[in-house]
């Protein structure tokens, strides 16, 4: 009797183990079919790192401390900055990091003392040779204000 | 065209091209319905990009398969091991000459086609056993053996299951016995017997959860391990052909072949009822793949003497006494 028990207790544990995958065939994918379709980016996700664009200042607020290149363990950032004027804060002229280097562990971002730096969503990040993964950090605020411009007047 | 399709040669003939054709297409249909529904179980969408919904890309696979090169190993047996792929798909497409596709659509109405067929569709094992031998690999070997294993275990109940069938349509001819169940199919009056019959087939095709002969996390996979390019190929499409076969032959015994159920045909032609019946079967045998885990060898062969040939036995047995004095 125990055989025909234990047939019986299997086949239905079978049936019930079809209309699990049963149900999983009509339901909606999980997957997006990557390079045709994206999907929102999470907010905590942490790129390599940009300046923010303030809009009560018009601009970014770095100061050229070089507290973030000091702070930098991997040696990412190159900081380049002039004084125009006499008495008064020193005016960016380049910031260059190497993300080939980055260990993306948000030390600079942290440390910055006017909070200009923050996580980009970037992370389409294929490039051929390693002088591509260098990134002129100001160049691409000024695209990123220059897109705003353009659809704000769209 | 009648003249060609009177005479017995050239109607053997024709059939066979056609059955060539249509295993080829088959095959490449029902891999890539394969991958579709593996995909959806799995919440993913399965090939997409080549065609429509990925329809082309089984071609676009096969294409690739031909320009592969035939790699020979080292101290394999070269006869063997390149006529072993032939010599498991040939069989397979005997298999075409007796089914009926519908009522008139036969390529040759033996009397003995049920036998033929279960004749024909043994020569796998050999042709398997050759190519896991000849490839002087430990892997191919091993499947190989497992193969010859758990074919001959699984021939048994197959064999009585069908047997079963025979016994109630009193022939070996399948245009008689899908005739037989014109009012009622054999899978109401034989249920055991139809499970027993997909179960053992599922097992005949190599498929899992009784694909334990190519059973990649144990056996790299398993007798094709050494094949390359079309020879892997031919395997594939000798896997799917014979996955074809098993289950027109399912639909023939069980569920009444061309015609509709309880002789309701909606005037939908035979070939159109008798495909769908395949091609839902088929989708069955899909479906418990994508479910259940390859099974033990132990408990393979468990399953087989202890429960199936039993069963099928008695059934067998039960089904000889009533056809007999009832």
């Amino acid at each position: 009797m125990n055989i025909f028990r234990e047939i019986f207790y299997g086949g239905l544990s079978l049936i019930v183990g079809m209309t699990v995958t049963a149900r999983r065939l009509f339901r909606p994918l999980v997957t997006v079919q990557y390079p045709r379709r994206r999907i929102p980016l999470s907010e905590a996700y942490r790129g390599h790192i940009e300046l923010k664009f303030f809009e009560d200042a018009g601009a970014h607020k770095c100061i050229v401390c070089f507290n973030c290149e000091k702070t930098c363990p991997s040696g990412v950032i190159r900081l380049e900055g002039v004084k125009l004027r006499e008495k008064g804060p020193k005016t960016l002229t380049g910031y260059l990091i190497d993300f080939s280097l980055c260990s993306l562990c948000g030390l600079c971002v942290e440390i910055c003392p006017t909070q200009t730096l923050q996580y980009s969503g970037q992370y389409e990040l294929v490039g051929e040779t390693r002088s591509d993964c260098l990134i002129d950090l100001l160049a691409r605020l000024n695209k990123r204000v220059e897109q705003k411009e353009k659809t704000a007047k769209n | 065209m009648s003249y060609l399709l009177s005479s017995e040669w050239s109607r053997l003939i024709l059939g066979l091209l056609v059955a060539v054709g249509f295993s080829q297409l088959n095959a490449l249909f029902l891999v890539w319905l394969e991958r579709k529904i593996a995909g959806h179980i799995q919440l993913r969408p399965g090939p997409m990009e080549v065609g429509p919904h990925g329809l082309l890309q089984t071609i676009a696979d096969a294409v690739k398969l031909m320009g592969k090169e035939l790699i020979l190993p080292l101290k394999a047996d070269r006869k063997l091991f390149f006529v072993a792929p032939v010599l498991v798909f040939t069989p397979v497409l005997v298999g075409f000459l007796v089914l009926p596709f519908a009522k008139n659509m036969i390529i040759h109405d033996l009397n003995v086609g049920v036998l033929l067929i279960f004749a024909f569709s043994t020569f796998t094992v050999p042709a398997i056993l050759s190519g896991g031998w000849a490839s002087n690999n430990k892997y191919a070997l091993l499947g190989a053996v497992r193969s010859v294993g758990q074919n001959v275990a699984y021939e048994i109940p197959l064999l009585l299951a069908a047997m079963s069938i025979v016994l109630m349509a009193n022939s070996l001819s399948f245009s008689e016995i899908v005739h037989a169940q014109r009012r009622l199919w054999f899978i109401f009056v034989q249920p055991v017997a139809g499970i027993i019959y997909l179960i053992s087939a599922t097992a005949e095709t190599n498929r899992a959860p009784f694909d334990i002969p190519e059973a990649e996390s144990e056996l790299v996979a398993g007798f094709h391990t050494e094949y390359s390019g079309m020879g892997f190929g031919l395997f594939f499409l000798a896997e799917y052909t014979n996955m074809f076969i098993v289950c027109a032959v399912a639909t023939s015994l069980f569920f009444g072949g061309w015609t509709g159920p309880f002789g309701i045909s909606l005037g939908i032609p035979g070939i159109v009822w008798f495909l769908f019946k395949t091609y839902v079967l088929i989708f069955h045998l899909m479906w418990v793949r994508w479910t259940f885990p390859r099974v033990r060898f132990d408990q393979l062969m468990n399953f087989a003497w202890k429960v199936l040939i039993p069963i099928s036995l008695a059934n067998f047995v039960v089904t000889a006494v009533v056809v007999k004095f009832v």
